[in-house]
């Protein structure tokens, strides 16, 4: 009994830091997006269109790195096109971040389907469990380059709202439109490049799907963790770093259904496979309240008002 | 009014403040004034329509395919025959209702999409009621129970969404995404193990309905009467949400939710309310591909209906009754998606590519509203 619980546990500290990376790319994106006062829900479909992009830049040039910078861009491009669209007076950024959520998806897809089938090289990990004898502990130490690459970003995020001139421009944006105005900041230009920006995070998230975990392209790859990367950062309270903990406590609800599988539980695989979702709308119902906006929350967002 | 002879009883001026009332309502504009200034409602959706179109020529062109063959298969595929309308019919059934899905809780000022697990939860429902009466209880029996069951459990699944967000403020939009998900999790659970027809080795399904416990076409013709019950219920709702208390009190939820709340009106339900008609309408969609097309309950229920209904409310301006139309425009799409992959080798996705970028072009054109001229009220343009 004891060996096994030590076996999910183990499981689930790899699944977590695996699972965890894609909802740590798109929950920073939409961090920094958030900041600056919009909400782009179409975060979903910038992952899977980066995953697809990823998936074919590797496979055409054999350099997997080319496909994440590939995916980047790509996810850059929906993000530049939300936040045009979004500038327009009268336009609703939730709308509009469904469109694109539909969007991305398709055009996913539409380009996707001659990937399916062939297999692209793919990102190497570097193994840190070279220590234990343990194989199951080895591969959960076994960890992509870039869920570190992640970390970095969410210390440089977090570093730069606080302290440059940068992060003041865009958290000002975000909490008072009116103010940045008056200090003769472009709102339109500093949402659209935060926009811009936190889509080429959500792109490379996305290629980290398709190329290191699970590291195959399929129309079924991601469902649901752009979404839920969204909901992630109202329960991070637009924190960066708060949002890779978010990630990882989700990469590990992730997890869950594997690692008891793994030890012979398949019993409601797929209720466990719904865990990460049931996590999530139980943790937006516990943050957040009808009564007030929630602590820390950008004061332009819609949901604030 | 304004311009007529004083009448010997008006009040001096002054008495009720120096300046005139800032328009007279809009009741009292001719029958041609309300015709242009309410055409800008059709123009602008069509216009964003037509642009969607180019673009996608455009984008066809430049993967080498034709426009013209495009939009002949989508001719011939849904609308060109007897056969493919009355297919194109059928499947812009479950588009009117969750269409129906997303235009309610609009009304209250929510976006709500739902549609897709209240859909495959309520078609679901109904299949796993209908399981242990079907040979024992009589189809008269039977039926209304699988309709009860999937309204049930299609309205309290988005239900839900309309309570978190009343009672805890949770984003409605993102809530009711994550019940689509959670919803197809549950329905798979079941479908894979306690409820799995074994005698079926191909597709996880629940054990069929049967012949006799299937929803009939409408006679004359080869389509479900989901779609009739549709086009009922889109102007049954459109009744309800503009010619009712109930429909003025959830309007005013949406136009201004303070004001709703200082007016005493009873917010919580009406959103409540508004969420599960949303979720009984995508849960009657679900009972009607499970009770008039599949047979029974498995992974097919989740066919992307739902998603496209959000588009098809949003191109109807959530309007109830505009939305038969547009969905039957829509189902035509649909339709011939078969087609178009056969005949033009272009993948399945293409459709959903058109319908993304029609989306986009869409809510782009929401920004045209109320610039032109043509359209506005003679007395207002000075206001301008």
């Amino acid at each position: 009994m004891s060996a096994g619980l030590v076996t999910v546990l183990i499981a689930m500290l790899g699944g977590a830091i695996r699972v965890s990376t894609p909802f740590m790319f798109v929950a920073l994106g939409e961090c920094l997006t958030e900041k600056s006062g919009r909400v782009n829900l179409g975060l979903e479909g910038t992952l899977v269109l980066g995953a697809m992009v990823a998936y074919a830049i590797s496979y055409h040039t054999g350099s997997p790195w080319a496909g994440v910078f590939a995916a980047g861009v790509a996810g850059s491009v929906l993000g530049a096109m939300h936040g045009s669209i979004c500038s327009l007076p009268k336009v609703n950024d939730v709308a509009v971040g469904i469109a694109m959520m539909l969007f991305g998806t398709g055009v996913a897809f539409f380009f996707g389907k001659p990937y399916i089938q062939p297999t692209a090289p793919r990102l190497s990990s570097i193994p840190f469990g070279g220590f234990s004898d343990d194989a199951n502990l080895r591969s959960a130490l076994d960890i992509n380059p870039l869920f570190f690459v992640g970390i970095a970003v969410a210390l440089l995020m977090a570093w730069a709202f606080a302290n440059t001139r940068w992060g003041l421009i865009v958290r000002t944006v975000g909490d008072s439109a009116g103010a940045a105005k008056a200090m003769g900041i472009s709102v339109d230009r500093v949402r659209f490049l935060s926009t811009t920006v936190g889509g080429f995070l959500a792109g490379v998230g996305g290629a980290f799907l398709s190329l290191s975990y699970p590291g195959s392209w399929n129309q079924g790859l991601s469902s649901g963790q752009g979404l839920m990367a969204v909901a992630l950062v109202i329960f991070a309270r637009w924190s960066p770093l708060r949002c890779v903990l978010a990630a990882l406590l989700f990469g590990a609800a992730g997890a869950l259904g594997p690692a008891l599988q793994s030890v012979g539980i398949t019993q409601g695989y797929y209720f466990f496979n719904a865990a990460p979702y049931i996590l999530t709308l139980g943790l937006m119902i516990a943050t957040s309240s009808a009564t007030h906006s929630t602590r820390d929350m950008p004061g332009e967002l819609t949901m604030a008002k | 009014m304004s311009s007529g002879v004083p009448a010997a009883n008006e009040l001096p001026a002054g008495t009720l403040g120096a300046t005139t009332p800032p328009s007279a309502p809009a009741a009292s504009y001719g029958f041609w004034t309300r015709l242009r200034v309410n055409s800008e409602y059709i123009v602008i959706p069509a216009f964003a329509l037509l642009m969607a179109a180019l673009l996608f020529a455009l984008f066809l062109l430049a993967i080498g395919k034709s426009p013209v063959d495009f939009v002949d298969y989508v001719w011939r595929g849904g609308f060109g025959t007897a056969f493919s309308f009355q297919n194109t019919l059928q499947r812009s059934s479950p588009l009117i209702l969750t269409a129906l899905a997303v235009a309610i809780p609009a009304r209250i000022g929510l976006i709500m999409i739902g549609g897709e697990g209240a859909l495959v939860l309520g078609g679901f429902a109904a299949a796993a009621i209908a399981v242990p009466m079907v040979g024992v209880v009589p189809p008269i029996v039977t039926m209304p129970v699988m309709v009860a069951a999937a309204v049930i459990v299609g309205g309290c699944w988005v239900g839900i969404a309309g309570y978190l967000k009343y009672a805890r403020g949770v984003n409605e939009t993102i809530s009711s995404l994550l019940l689509t998900y959670i919803g197809i999790a549950i329905m798979n659970f079941f479908v894979e193990g306690a409820l799995r027809d074994a005698t079926n080795p191909n597709k996880p399904s629940t054990k069929p309905i049967g012949e006799a416990y299937m929803v009939g076409h409408i006679p004359g013709t080869q389509v479900h009467w989901g779609f009739l019950v549709g086009v009922l219920l889109s102007v049954a709702l459109y009744v309800l949400m503009t010619r009712t208390t109930f429909g003025f009190a959830a309007r005013v939820t949406g136009g201004n939710y303070r004001a709703a709340l200082a007016q005493g009106l009873p917010v919580g339900r009406l959103i409540v309310a508004c969420a599960m008609i949303a979720g009984g309408c995508a849960g009657l969609a679900g009972y009607f591909e499970v009770a008039a097309i599949q047979g029974r309950a498995n992974a097919s229920l989740a066919a992307g209906y739902g998603f496209t209904g959000i588009l098809v409310s949003f191109l109807a301006r959530h309007n109830p009754v505009v939305i038969v139309p547009v969905a039957i425009l829509f189902g035509g799409l649909v339709a011939s998606g078969g087609l178009i992959q056969r005949r033009m080798g272009l993948p399945d996705a293409t459709v959903l590519v058109l319908q993304g970028l029609i989306f986009i072009v869409l809510l782009v054109s929401e920004t045209l509203y109320g610039r032109f001229a043509i359209f506005r009220p003679a007395d207002v343009e000075d206001r301008t």
